[in-house]
Order: C-alpha cells, then structure tokens, then sequence
C-alpha cells in the first residue's frame, strides 16, 4: 500500500497482477525461481535419489523396495568394500601431499623473475587443460609393462634389467597412478599459490631480510602464514578433487589388479552400472559423504578468517 | 653506532646508469636525510646501503668495513619502509621481537628490550594487537619500535612520513627527531619533501637525476644554494627568480630588469658588465620599501601568521611573504624591494652561483 501512495496517483486499469509484481517478497521469489529450479533439477533431485536407492535394493531394469540400513550392514563386511576405503584414504593423503609439496615448490620458482614468465605459466596449466582420459591414457602407455618408455629408458640406462610391471603388481599400481594424479593435480595447487604468493608484498620479504631471517625462515615465517588463507581453500578443493576421483582409475586400471586400486568412486560404478546393483553402488557413494563432509568441515574451520585478517576493533 | 662512507656509488638497471657515482660520508650519530625530487636515485641509494640492491660501482662501508657483498642480514642496519611493512600476521609483540627471535635472543633479553622500545614509543598498550587494528601513526611507531629493539648500526628511514595525512606527519616529524637525539643512532633519511629534510636533518644531501648537487647542513643550504636547483627546491614558498643583466661600476654591482628596475648587489660578485644572469630572492626576503621592483598584486593569501603576496614584476609572476597583516587587495600597485644582501645571482646557462 505504501508502495501504491508513493506513485502519487492510482494508475488506472493495471490490474491485479500489476499490483502483485509491485510486492517485494514476490518480485523476489520470482527472479530467484530459475536458480531454484536449476539447484532441484540438477543437484538435489540426483542427491535425493542417490540417497534413496542406497535403502533399496534396485537393480538395473527392477525396482526395488525399501530395505533399511541392509546395504550398509553388508558392506560392512564387504573385504573389497573396506579395501576402496584404504585405497581412497591412502590414495587421497599420498597424492594431496604430494600435489600440496610439489605445487607450492612450483610456484615459488614461478614467482621469481625469469624470461618467458607467461609461456612457461601457460606451459604449466597444459597437464590440467587435457582432457583426463586423454591424459590417463598417455599415462597407461608410459605404465605399459612391455612398451613403457620408462622401462625402456632405465633400461638403456642399465639401471634396471627387465621392464617393471607398473599396473601389475599392488603397491606398483597405487603407486603409479598417484603418480599420475599428483602430475595432473599440481598445475592447480600451483596456479592458485602463486596468485597467493603475487598478492605478498615485496617489501615484506625485504623487512625479514634486514631482520635476519634466511630463505627457509623467510618461507616459514612470512610465506606460509601469509598464504595460509589461500592454502586452505586450495587444499579442499584438491582433497574433494582427489576422494572422488573416478576417471583415471577407471581409465588407467578399472581398479585392479585384485582391487588394488580401486577407489570408493570405482567400486560403486563398478557395483551399479557394471554389475547392474543399483543400490549397493548407490550406498556406496552415499558412504563417501561422511568423508567429504569432513573435509569441508575442516576447511571450513580452516577457512575462518583469522584475527589477524579483521580489522580494527576500535 | 657508525659511520657509513659512501665512494663513488654507481647503480644501473641493465643499460640505465640511475646513479652516477655519488660521494657522502655520514658521520657516527649523524641524522642525514637524502631529498630530491621522485627519480632523483634517491632511494636507490638507500636500498643499496641496506643491501636490497646490489652496487653497480664504488664501495659502501658502515663501520669501517666494506659492505659491498655482506648480505643485508649481516650489515647491523634496520629500516623503516613507507608501508611500513609489517607482518600482518604477527601482533605489536612479535613484530618487534622477531628479529631477536631469529637471531636466538633470550626470551629475557626480548621481553626486556620490547619492553623499553615500546616504553620509549608509547606502544605498551597495543602490544597485543595485530597491525589491522592500528591507525597510521600507531603502524609508524611499531615500525620504529622494530627497528629500536635491533639497536642496530644505522637507522634507515625510506619515505616513512609519505602515508600519513599532514598533521601526523608534524608529530612524527618531531618524534622521530626526538627519538634520534635520544638514542644517537646514525640515521640515513630520504624524503622528497623539503620541510621534512629541512626540521629533521643535522646535514642535507640534495640528489638531482642520480647526482648529488650540495651537501650541507639546512642553514648552509637555505642562506648559500650551490645553484638554481638547490636555491628553487629547499625553501618553501620557493625562491623568486628573474631574469636580468649586471651592471658593474668599479667593484659594486646591480641588477637591472627588464623594465629598467637597478637593484644594488654589492660586491664579490664574479660576473662581467652586460652579463645576463638570473637573481633569486626568497619571498620572505622582501621588503616595502622605495628603490625596489615595481609591479601589480595578482592574489593575496592570508595564512593566518603569514601573509602571502603574488605579485607580476618585470613579466615574470613572483611571491612575498609578510608576517604582517598587509592592507592591500589585488589589483593594487605595490614596490617590493630585497632585503640588504638577500640577493642570490646565478648563471643562466649553467645555474651556478655567482
């Protein structure tokens, strides 16, 4: 009514759906409608019915019934179950370390002046530009057991006296395609750091050098509290990244040899879709959740913003 | 405490020579402060004393001792930088306590220096706070406080008064140099504005395009600029300067303007009859006074103590300032004449004193 004195005089002939548009919660129900839909459709429809299927027992081409906690309980003793949560856990804190160790060692060297800054840069982004099958499949020739260029190197090289069966044996297979993800993940770690790094004033490395702190105290003590806030984030997207992995295991190994390297991911598509048990794959992605909620919920704390990042108080 | 010898100093960035050989020597307690307009190499000679830029040329000891390839670590000096650059992540407390951490101080030894540093610059109550929670003067004092505990060699001071809005900066102005007479602390100062060099220094060295073009304490500077450049950049309003030619009789000598005007110089004044030159005077060195430049008041501006005149003589616009209240209003005519010896003569064509 307000809205309708401040016009000053009545506009004749509007109508009622013209006096509706003027109302400020319906106006504002109306343009946040699209985003709302596109959310249900797309997100909470698919998590809905994920959740859904993992208490029922569908399979492919039979619906299923509501059966409880049942798909649960037998993972549970589930041995190749358990053994995907090793691998995902084992996978997920080897290949973040590395990735975390690595990115930030490639982005200090990038920091520094050097000629073709912005070629090499680009350089950098191109393992995370390719497609990841393309890339899994370019490492799976270099995991090969009898073309590996590697293998063939190091022999060349005389140090080694047969091929080394990278994607054959257990711990060479969880090994090797680490190996692959940290190549794929550090472009990103590295690219996000150094915009970090950029954002430290030079001035502030200058006044720890006059105050006596060498390179590795420079890092300990300026670099790293001063990025943290960017490391955290960095940190959790890779993490999430890295636990949900599907495509290069599936690409590089489908999870074997002997399940090996099958990841939480793998093993419910491989339950669902493969083996056409539609609820023991869903419940199996359900039980990622937990893990992931946790790491966002470490990040979360993570990311608070320090005291030191609040202004003043005063 | 030290002395900092600084011997033909060059500096070049690739092709760039910005620093073309400079020769100062700051004696043991000395407050110097290096001025000079922004370019003028100013504070590269600084970074290179504290060694974040590496010396193209010549030598720079402190101490006696050649500096030239120490890491700045190990040059005993300590700087205040224009963002003052602290540690965000660090409070009051540990941003002046770092560099006694690093170097394995005692925590006796720490607490108690923090202490007296933090005493000397009022900051006891805001040891705990971080720097986004201080103000701009309170963020200068830490920097200080920083360089205190150090109880270094040589203080450097880049530009630190810059951030600051103009009436802390008075303040810190004399703090600063209260401080210095306090500790005797040798202190390298660089500034681009005058007034800072002018209330602080114990000697001046004024830089022009990577030279250095006088040195000299700040009277030594106002009452006997070296040349036009000296004369024009220290002194505020700046000197007055008009084109004319000397007339000689016998030893004595004058000016004469343009429009004829004769004012007396005096003697010892090494030019020829004829000769032109350019004569400065200072705009609080006027006098009303018969005898003197005729010529039209453009603007009067009254500062309260002061007031200030712009008036157009012989073609060229000029200033005076009175510390008396001055009836005129613009428009009027008015005869200014220089005070008895307050006339400096240059050579136009290489802006020497005369």
């Amino acid at each position: 009514m307000a809205i309708q004195a401040s016009h000053g005089v009545p506009v004749p002939g509007t109508g009622r759906i013209r006096l509706l548009l003027d109302n400020r919660n319906l106006l504002g129900f109306l343009f946040m409608l699209p985003a709302a839909i596109i959310l249900l459709v797309f997100l909470t429809y698919p998590l809905g019915l994920g959740v859904w299927l993992g208490f029922t027992d569908t399979k492919i081409g039979r619906p299923g019934v509501f059966v409880g906690l049942e798909n649960y309980l037998s993972l549970l003793d589930d041995d190749v179950y358990r053994l995907a949560v090793f691998n995902t856990i084992f996978y997920t804190v080897i290949a973040s370390i590395a990735k975390f160790a690595l990115g930030l060692w490639l982005a200090l060297i990038l920091n520094n002046r050097m000629p073709f800054k912005a070629l090499i840069r680009a350089i950098v982004l191109l393992p995370f530009i390719v497609p990841t099958v393309l890339s899994a499949i370019a490492w799976w020739w270099i995991y090969d057991a009898q073309f590996s260029i590697v293998s063939w190197s190091l022999m060349k090289l005389g140090l080694i006296t047969e091929y080394i069966d990278f994607l054959g044996r257990p711990w060479a297979a969880r090994i090797s395609v680490i190996v692959a993800n940290v190549w794929r993940g550090i472009p990103f770690v590295a690219i996000t750091l150094l915009a970090g790094l950029q954002t430290i004033p030079p001035s502030m490395y200058e006044a720890a050098t006059l105050d006596g702190a060498t390179g590795w105290q420079r890092l300990r003590y300026i670099t790293l509290p001063m990025l943290s806030p960017i490391i955290a984030v960095v940190m959790t997207f890779s993490v999430l990244f890295t636990f949900t992995d599907f495509q290069l295991i599936y690409t590089l190994t489908r999870g074997g040899p002997i399940n090996a390297t099958h990841l939480m991911a793998t093993l419910s598509f491989q339950r669902a879709i493969t083996g056409g048990r539609l609820g023991e794959g869903a419940a199996i992605a359900v039980a990622m959740i937990p893990f992931l909620l946790a790491a966002i919920l470490f990040s979360y704390f993570g990311l608070q913003r320090r005291r030191w990042q609040h202004g003043g108080r005063d | 405490m030290a002395k900092v010898e600084v011997r033909g100093v060059r500096k070049s960035f690739g092709e760039l020579e910005v620093v073309h050989g400079i020769d100062v020597s700051i004696g043991d307690g000395e407050f110097v402060v290096l001025v000079g307009p922004s370019g003028c190499g100013k504070s590269t000679l600084l970074r290179m004393i504290a060694g974040l830029e590496s010396i193209s040329g010549g030598d720079i000891s402190i101490g006696g001792r050649v500096v030239n390839n120490v890491p700045p670590r190990d040059r005993d000096i300590a700087m205040v930088f224009q963002n003052y650059a602290l540690y965000p992540h660090m409070t009051v407390l540990d941003n002046m306590a770092f560099s006694l951490k690093l170097r394995r101080a005692d925590k006796a030894v720490i607490e108690q220096r923090v202490k007296q540093a933090a005493d000397i610059l009022g900051l006891n109550d805001y040891l705990q706070r971080y720097p986004r929670q201080l103000s701009g003067g309170q963020r200068q004092r830490v920097a200080m406080g920083r360089a205190i505990v150090r109880d270094p060699q040589v203080f450097l001071f880049d530009e630190p008064l810059s951030n600051l809005d103009a009436k802390l900066r008075v303040q810190m102005r004399t703090e600063i140099k209260a401080l210095h007479q306090r500790l005797k602390t040798t202190s390298i100062y660089v500034t681009h504005d005058q007034v800072e060099a002018m209330t602080m220094a114990d000697r001046i060295v004024v830089m022009r395009d990577g030279i250095v073009e006088q040195v000299g304490s700040p009277l030594d500077l106002y009452d006997a600029p070296a040349n036009l450049f000296v004369a024009g950049f220290i002194g505020s309003p700046a000197m007055n300067f008009i084109p004319g030619r000397l007339r000689r009789s016998g030893a004595a000598s004058a000016v004469e303007t343009a429009d004829g005007t004769r004012i007396e110089l005096g003697n010892g004044v090494a030019a020829q009859d004829g000769d032109e030159i350019v004569f400065g005077i200072r705009p609080e060195h006027f006098v009303r006074a018969a005898g003197g430049l005729n010529g039209r008041i453009d603007v009067i501006e009254p500062t309260g103590a002061d007031t200030i005149l712009y008036a157009t003589v012989a073609g060229t616009q000029i200033c005076a300032v009175f510390d008396e209240r001055v009836g005129f209003r613009p428009g009027d005519a008015i005869t200014l004449a220089p005070r008895q010896g307050a006339v400096h003569v240059f050579d136009p064509a290489n802006g020497r004193h005369l």
